[in-house]
């Protein structure tokens, strides 16, 4: 019998259905896997009762008739979902010991679908970092390594990190993720999975913690595209506990999946033909590109002009959300409270957050408290307002021609952790393809695509219309059919 | 245009965040670099933009105007809302003492 965790969600969701194998087995094997995987330090918290349980109600379903989208499917959860009574921490110092006694909507939604969760997944500190270097937790360690011979530890990327390295290390065949500006996509096509960020609104932002709410949207990681779109069914849905929450119904994207892309127009944006980048980055885009087109797609050049602007757009917008959003970690109300000797309340506040705090998170926190204070606002926040909604038209305009647009998920493969933390601005630039699709709200997935010489994945992203989660995932799954990626990291953990 | 110690230290305090002074000079910097490659945003001509609030346009709802609308984030949860505070009082939260 084929090793349980080389399956897919569909294939376990099927196979437990046609009672191929039970549920407890499945768990079993992946909380074996969880557990002989510490070196990758993908998890924060370990729960392996909680899958076992699911998995006994699962079979338990199984025997009534009664059976759920996803029973018996085991999956890690990125630790910025609050769990009932299971520690929430962001990967943050400030959160540690913090037990929830709420459950967040998309993981609430994913247990009653007959989902288990294998544990807390690691991320960057609040969600901030492309690398999981800013964890408190300790670095995430990618699964793959560089076929030169030498043993440098890779990036999982980042924020989501945990859940990359985890789903690519086979310890679950799919984590949920959240992606601010660009958090799911990179750190899937550093790993050689997929993963989709849907339009803005269609995931309940209830119960995660919050970094930028006008950019943080949830999305599943998988390894292939029809995983993606089973987990996403089950993850999205209107929320009326969540103020821009889209109030519309959640379409079947499984069932009409299809790779046939005969009368659709892909764009091509040649700002992102950016000078000086990775030959093997712009080969493996034109490799998609022949690829799409052999799906019947017709291919066309478009423009997006403010492109060069959005990352600089971004690091206003989110980090002066952050500095508002975190203002509430105070030692007051819950986490981290660190009162020297004789404080007052001020001292206390400024205590607490000076030791709560990773230097990336007081970074931002410090850049968005600036462009927020008085006499800086117009300069900086409004005119980033401004030049968001200049991006966000770019797309419109460009969709006018196009039905979905084909890019880069990031310009190099995994970097080696280290590499970019002494200087923040070059770790910003690697999200340079993904940030304006979050800046304009629209969904976009990442699949992977090929090797690099180094023998490290590349991925392909593909951007569509606000709603259009289906073009993507369409998309996505013709690449998918004609890159046959199979490889995977030589277990070395 | 550069910031100096001490905008980093005002920006710290309305941030509410003790800094060191070897924390201070390294995120002088540190902000520096990103606020000076920020500012190219300053060329873009925005001449009757406005700027951007909501990226899906969305209506913002109001709940029914009742006492616990949602039993979840309604009244009567104190024990719940306590039970990650760090120093509880009495059902209330604990701060240090603020009038002498």
């Amino acid at each position: 019998m084929t090793e349980l965790t080389n399956l897919t969600v569909a294939q376990i969701r099927d196979g437990h259905r046609a009672g191929d194998f039970s549920a407890v087995e499945v768990a079993e094997a992946f909380n074996a896997n969880v557990a002989g995987a510490k070196a990758l330090n993908a998890f924060i918290v370990e729960t392996p009762d909680h899958a076992l349980a699911a998995a006994k109600q699962a079979d338990a379903d199984r025997s009534a008739g009664s059976l759920k989208p996803l029973s018996g499917v085991p999956i890690g959860m990125k630790d910025l979902f609050a769990t009932n009574g299971v520690q929430t921490t962001a990967a943050s110092h400030m959160l540690e010991g913090f037990v929830p006694r709420y459950e967040s909507t998309v993981s609430a939604k994913l247990w009653d679908a007959g989902c288990g969760m294998l544990g807390k997944l690691n991320l960057d500190q609040f969600a901030m970092g492309s690398s999981n270097e800013t964890s408190y937790f300790g670095n995430v360690i990618s699964p793959w390594k560089r076929n030169d011979g030498g043993n440098a530890a890779l990036a999982p990327g980042g924020s989501s990190g945990g859940s990359s390295a985890a789903i690519a290390a086979r310890l679950c065949p799919a984590a949920t993720g959240t992606d601010t500006g660009g958090s799911i996509r990179q750190p899937a096509a550093f790993v050689g999975i997929s993963g989709i960020k849907p339009t803005y609104g269609r995931c309940s932002r209830w119960g995660i913690v919050a970094f930028a709410s006008s950019l943080d949207q949830a999305g599943p990681m998988a390894r292939d595209v029809r995983d993606c779109a089973i987990m996403l069914e089950n993850m999205a849905g209107f929320d009326p506990k969540d103020a821009t929450s889209l109030d519309l119904p959640v379409p079947n994207w499984e069932a009409a999946l299809s790779s046939d892309l005969k009368g659709k127009k892909v764009g091509i944006p040649k700002e992102y033909r950016l000078e000086g980048i990775d030959p093997e980055i712009d080969a493996m885009w034109d490799a998609g590109i022949a690829m799409l087109k052999d799906a019947g797609a017709e291919v066309v050049e478009i423009s997006l002009p403010h492109t060069k602007y959005a990352l600089p757009t971004y690091y206003i917008i989110a980090p002066a959300e952050a500095s508002s959003n975190l203002a509430r970690y105070d030692g007051v109300r819950y986490g981290l409270r660190d009162l020297p000797q004789g404080a007052g309340l001020q001292d206390m506040y400024a205590a607490t957050r000076a030791d709560g705090f990773g230097p990336e998170v007081k970074r931002r926190i410090m850049i968005g408290t600036y462009v927020l204070s008085a006499g800086f606002y117009d300069a900086y926040y409004t005119q980033a307002q401004k030049v968001r909604t200049l991006i966000a038209r770019d797309f419109d305009n460009a969709f006018a021609h196009c039905d979905v647009i084909l890019a880069p998920t990031a310009p190099s493969a995994a970097f080696g952790l280290g590499e970019k933390t002494a200087d923040p601005l070059s770790m910003y630039l690697n999200d340079v393809f993904a940030v304006p699709a979050s800046l304009a709200g629209l969904p976009a997935m990442s699949v992977p695509a090929a090797l690099n010489r180094e023998g490290l994945p590349l991925g392909l992203q593909i951007i569509g219309k606000a709603f259009d989660e289906q073009g993507v995932l369409n998309a996505g799954l013709a690449i998918e059919e004609r890159a046959g990626f199979t490889a995977r990291a030589e277990k070395w953990w | 245009m550069a910031i100096d110690q001490a905008t980093v230290r005002k920006i710290a305090s309305l941030a509410r965040i003790a800094i060191s002074d070897a924390e201070a000079t390294a995120m002088e910097g540190e902000l520096n670099g990103i606020l000076g490659w920020v500012e190219q945003l300053g060329e873009v001509d925005v001449t009757g933009v406005e700027p951007m609030t909501a990226v899906i346009p969305n209506k913002l709802r109001l709940r029914d105007d009742v006492v616990d609308a949602d039993p979840l984030t309604g009244g009567n949860r104190r024990d719940d809302v306590l039970a990650n505070a760090p120093a509880p009082q009495h059902g209330f939260f604990g701060v240090p003492k603020v009038i002498e």
